[in-house]
């Protein structure tokens, strides 16, 4: 499948955070969970450090965008750049990701039961 | 960046150390549904906001020929979350029916368990979209019934669901969008039906 180019909207503010990139790591879900695996550093550029202070704790790549006011895509190329040098985990969801195919029984079991509980 | 969010970190109730399946859940509906209200009557935090955008010339374009003429959509949603145990973590999407929502569909909700159809029924129309969509996505749904206090027309379900030609087989439940118990209900509505869904095909295998 080819991947789809993106504008950033905002482009002088959103281009600098890029670097001018537009195509997003697409194995980032929106709930795919990110956790820090070292704190920020000096020099750092600030949205990379800013993630890393949010991910002490895991955190969903939407609640990431949300916090730092980014668009989802943007997000998803900057968590790339910290994947890849390491600096961050991913715990990728574990529901069935083909879109016509349900979750086991056993999953579906332990949400009702959360449900239930609240 | 100037949300109101970023300025109150302190704020932040971060997931469990354990926590390591993200699931979804979106809620569908025309404007003014009762959308944002049913994640924030669920969700542990106050609802967020967030924005996706695409380039619609970029549709399996390359990137050099989008550059020239294209138009971009932008797409905002809210979101909610719940903790339904150690491991697992439910969020819960506000999603706008309308057209151009559609086109990002597959990029944002792939792998979701399912959705809630949220109606309206002083404006019927607006549920049609969505339910044509969802079907089309093959995402399993239910269609709750959102009863505002000014609706006097109290159709029954039974109406509605003949309004919307929907099958016997979608579950429909009625509503309040502000209540925690009723919000509460619709989604274990939603999660009973896949799970029955699931049951019955496993049983296939
Ligand atoms: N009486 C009554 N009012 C409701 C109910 N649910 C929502 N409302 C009200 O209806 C209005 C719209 O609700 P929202 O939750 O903002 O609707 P929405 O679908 O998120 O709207 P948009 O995001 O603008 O499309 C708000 O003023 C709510 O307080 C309900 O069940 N009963
Ligand atoms: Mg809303």
């Amino acid at each position: 499948m080819m991947r789809k180019p993106v504008d950033t909207g905002d482009p002088d503010r959103l281009y600098t955070v890029t670097g001018g990139r537009s195509r997003a790591d697409e194995s980032f879900d929106l709930v795919t969970l990110i956790v820090s695996e070292s704190g920020p550093v000096p020099g750092m550029q600030s949205e990379h450090a800013r993630i890393l202070e949010l991910c002490r704790h895991p955190t969903a790549v939407v609640e990431i965008a949300a916090e730092i006011g980014l668009p989802i895509t943007v997000v998803r190329i900057l968590l790339g750049d910290l994947l890849d040098t390491g600096r961050i985990t991913a715990r990728h969801p574990r529901a069935a990701r083909s879109v016509a195919s349900l979750p086991d029984s056993a999953l579906l079991q332990e949400v009702l039961h959360g449900l239930r509980n609240l | 960046m100037g949300s109101a969010t970023s300025e109150l970190p302190s704020h932040r109730t971060p997931l469990n150390d354990a926590a390591e399946t993200g699931l979804k859940i979106v809620v569908v509906g025309g404007f003014g549904v009762g959308k944002t209200t049913l994640v924030r009557s669920v969700s542990e935090i106050r609802p967020l906001n967030t924005e996706e955008v695409m380039t619609q010339a970029g549709v399996g374009v390359d990137e050099t020929s989008a550059v020239a003429g294209k138009t971009t959509t932008t797409v905002a949603f809210d979101f909610g979350r719940i903790s339904l145990n150690e491991r697992m973590v439910l969020y819960l999407f506000g999603a706008p029916g309308q057209e151009r929502f559609w086109f990002l569909w597959d990029r944002l909700f792939s792998g979701t368990l399912g959705a809630v159809v949220l109606v309206d029924t002083r404006r019927m129309d607006d549920s049609w979209y969505a339910i044509d969509r969802l079907e089309h996505h093959r995402t399993p749904f239910v269609v709750a019934v959102n009863r505002f206090d000014d609706d006097t027309s109290r159709y029954s379900l039974d109406e509605i669901r003949q309004a919307l030609a929907l099958p016997g087989h979608v579950p429909m439940v009625d509503c309040d969008a502000r209540v925690r118990q009723s919000g509460k209900d619709v989604l274990i509505t939603l999660v009973n039906h896949l799970h029955e869904m699931a049951i019955a095909e496993e049983a296939t295998l």
